[in-house]
């Protein structure tokens, strides 16, 4: 935790998280004008950024930032939920898959690696596009594409655990094998899932943005930052700060949590290399 | 492996002892294993487009309580729907109707688009190079930004240079593809008037030869449509080609670093081998084999960003008719074009892992 304070790009991703979660939750006190989520006032339509409206209003007359703040709560409630979801499934996939060394193992990977030859956005706007827009349908598409990125992962960390002699040890004392699994596989590979799922949060991030951009997420007025992007393309070039307000939150919360989680793998685990990878 | 003695040696070459190891015979068990090893990765290649067809027939047929109604569109009569049900054999058992799926996959039936009325195949096909012609520009560019920015980063690690490039490629991946091209658009096309906001081209493109704008032109030798098809690629190659300059840049960096501390770099610097060699020449070759590993899911990703980065600069490609698809709950051609995209990516993850077998000895 120390170390990780002192990397000074990983602090400022933490800050940004940190913010970000405040935002969501005080969203109705921050928030100036609350009500603006669902209300409209045509004549303050299309104001430039002003002393009332921080980032001006939108083409309904609503204040950008009002509709940022409470986007930041559907943003995380997406988010979290559907990295959850996918670590959840991913991770005893990879577990069993490497500790097991047979046919239903094989099988497994097998399944998560034609998972993965689609490329996730596409996979996810097939199932979003059937299911039509909701909240709920995003989060469930974007669980579906995610989980095998942690099936890899577990199942190459898991191998590599396999053999080690705690393990042997383990077994030898006549541990079951999902005791062993649970309790001696699973926290010695705790790190690096903890670092994938912290980078994983924000390339969720921006899939459900893009989905919500190609009009696939939430319908309106839901204040979602990716349809807001796309709302404001009909008034270019005038109303630049209607496109720029809501890309600009995206790339500093997406950015707050790919910073945290290079930090967190400095911090965790020197042996990897600052790469990027999956999500 | 001679036989025993006075026996003829199995393969014998004019003047050479069959005592040692043959080395064309070591050459040839070699060039066999590598021929066995493609092979193998070949064979993966059925079952991934079974488990593809998979997928996305269960999320089209088994996901949805009743598909067909999803496929006649919202406002459709009862009678429409039942007609449809008919039509595509969803009134079938789900098994029959996987097969008959498969097999007319396999015959390039893909079905025929509920809007425009034309066999969606055809429409993929005929899209297919616009799509392949930006995303091999932004390949392109972002190998030659990307590695070179990465190795010199390396170098200068943890000087201004090296920050401002982590900046650039932390922000990068952060950015949503489609902020990033509406904010190229407003300031180079709305506001500088540089270059056009939307399409590929003006007016109709060069007469067709290989289907990709600038090398038709040049082909034919019309350098004005070249110029202009030139203008219409650069902004949708630089949203494009962003993330992944910023992933090659990453993986280059982490490649090189990871390389500058082995033995065998000192060597060279003991042996007085001129340092740009050692960088450009040595270290790059062992840096590059971790980016390489990338380049295929670099490829993917740029197939899958098209969609959102046509749809933004109006490009004719296969991303802009998956949104138009969406648009118009074109049921099928969205099916058809998540099938197309995954056999895009199997196949460039097919050519990266021959040509990563190729290149790097340790992975035969």
């Amino acid at each position: 935790m120390k170390r990780l304070l002192r990397d000074r790009s990983a602090l400022f991703g933490l800050v940004i998280i940190v913010v970000l979660v405040l935002c969501a939750i005080f969203a109705g006190v921050l928030a100036p004008f609350p009500q603006d989520v669902t209300t409209y006032h045509l004549p303050r339509r299309l104001l430039g950024p002003n002393a009332v409206n921080y980032f001006g209003t939108d083409r309904m007359g609503a204040d950008i930032f009002s509709r940022l703040l409470f986007g930041a709560r559907l943003t995380i409630l997406i988010a979290v939920i559907a990295t959850s979801a996918a670590v959840l499934i991913g991770v005893p996939i990879g577990l069993v898959a490497g500790y097991y060394n047979n046919r239903f193992s094989d099988l497994l990977m097998r399944v998560s690696d034609v998972f993965l030859a689609v490329p996730q956005i596409v996979l996810a706007i097939a199932i979003a596009q059937t299911l039509g827009p909701a909240i709920q349908n995003v989060i469930l598409a974007l669980s579906i594409t995610y989980w095998p990125f942690w099936a890899r992962l577990v199942y190459a960390e898991t191998r590599s655990v396999r053999n080690e002699v705690f393990i042997e040890a383990a077994v030898a004392l006549g541990a079951s094998p999902l005791r062993v699994m649970v309790l001696h596989v699973l926290p010695s590979i705790a790190s690096s899932v903890i670092v994938r799922t912290t980078i994983g949060l924000g390339g969720t991030i921006l899939v459900a943005a893009a989905l919500g951009f190609l009009g696939l997420g939430p319908p309106p007025p839901t204040p979602e930052w990716g349809r807001m992007v796309a709302e404001s393309r009909e008034f270019l070039p005038q109303a630049w700060w209607y496109a720029a307000a809501p890309g600009l939150a995206i790339l500093l919360v997406v950015m707050g949590f790919n910073l945290l989680g290079d930090g967190l793998r400095d911090a965790l685990d020197p042996r990897l290399s600052r790469g990027n990878d999956g999500p | 492996m001679a036989g025993f003695q006075g026996a003829a040696p199995l393969v014998r070459v004019r003047g050479e002892t069959p005592l040692l190891p043959h080395p064309r015979r070591a050459a040839d068990t070699d060039a066999m294993r590598l021929i066995a090893m493609i092979a193998r990765r070949c064979l993966w290649m059925p079952p991934t487009l079974f488990g593809l067809l998979l997928i996305v027939f269960a999320v089209s047929h088994v996901i949805p309580s009743d598909p067909a109604r999803i496929m006649a569109g919202e406002n459709a009569t009862a009678d429409q729907v039942a007609a449809i049900r008919h039509q595509y054999g969803l009134d079938q058992s789900l098994p029959m109707q996987f097969l008959h799926y498969v097999d007319d996959v396999l015959h390039g039936d893909m079905g025929t688009s509920l809007f425009t009325q034309r066999p969606v195949a055809e429409d993929l096909i005929a899209r297919l190079p616009a799509t392949m012609e930006l995303a091999l520009y932004a390949m392109a560019l972002a190998v030659l930004a990307g590695v070179p920015l990465g190795v010199v980063a390396a170098l200068r690690r943890n000087t201004w240079f090296d920050h401002v490039v982590r900046l650039v490629t932390v922000a990068g991946l952060a950015m949503a593809a489609f902020w990033l091209a509406i904010l190229l658009q407003l300031l180079f096309s709305m506001w500088l008037g540089l270059t056009p906001v939307q399409g590929r081209i003006d007016g109709w493109g060069p007469d067709p030869i290989t289907g990709f704008f600038t090398i038709d032109a040049v082909l034919r030798g019309d350098w004005q449509t070249l110029f202009d098809a030139v203008r219409h690629l650069v902004l949708p190659t630089l949203t494009l080609a962003l993330p992944a300059i910023a992933t090659i840049v990453r993986f280059t960096r982490a490649g090189m670093i990871n390389v500058m501390s082995s033995n065998f770099v000192f060597y060279q610097v003991a042996m007085g081998i001129p340092r740009h060699r050692i960088v450009w020449k040595y270290l790059l070759r062992a840096a590059l084999i971790g980016t390489l590993t990338q380049i295929g899911l670099i490829f993917g990703n740029l197939i899958a960003g098209a969609v959102v980065v046509e749809t933004v600069f109006d490009w004719p490609g296969l991303g802009s008719f998956a949104v138009n698809s969406i648009l118009h709950s074109d049921y099928n051609a969205v099916m058809s074009f998540t099938v197309f995209a995954g056999v895009i990516f199997i196949l460039t993850n097919l050519a990266v892992d021959i040509a990563q077998t190729l290149l790097d000895p340790r992975e035969r």
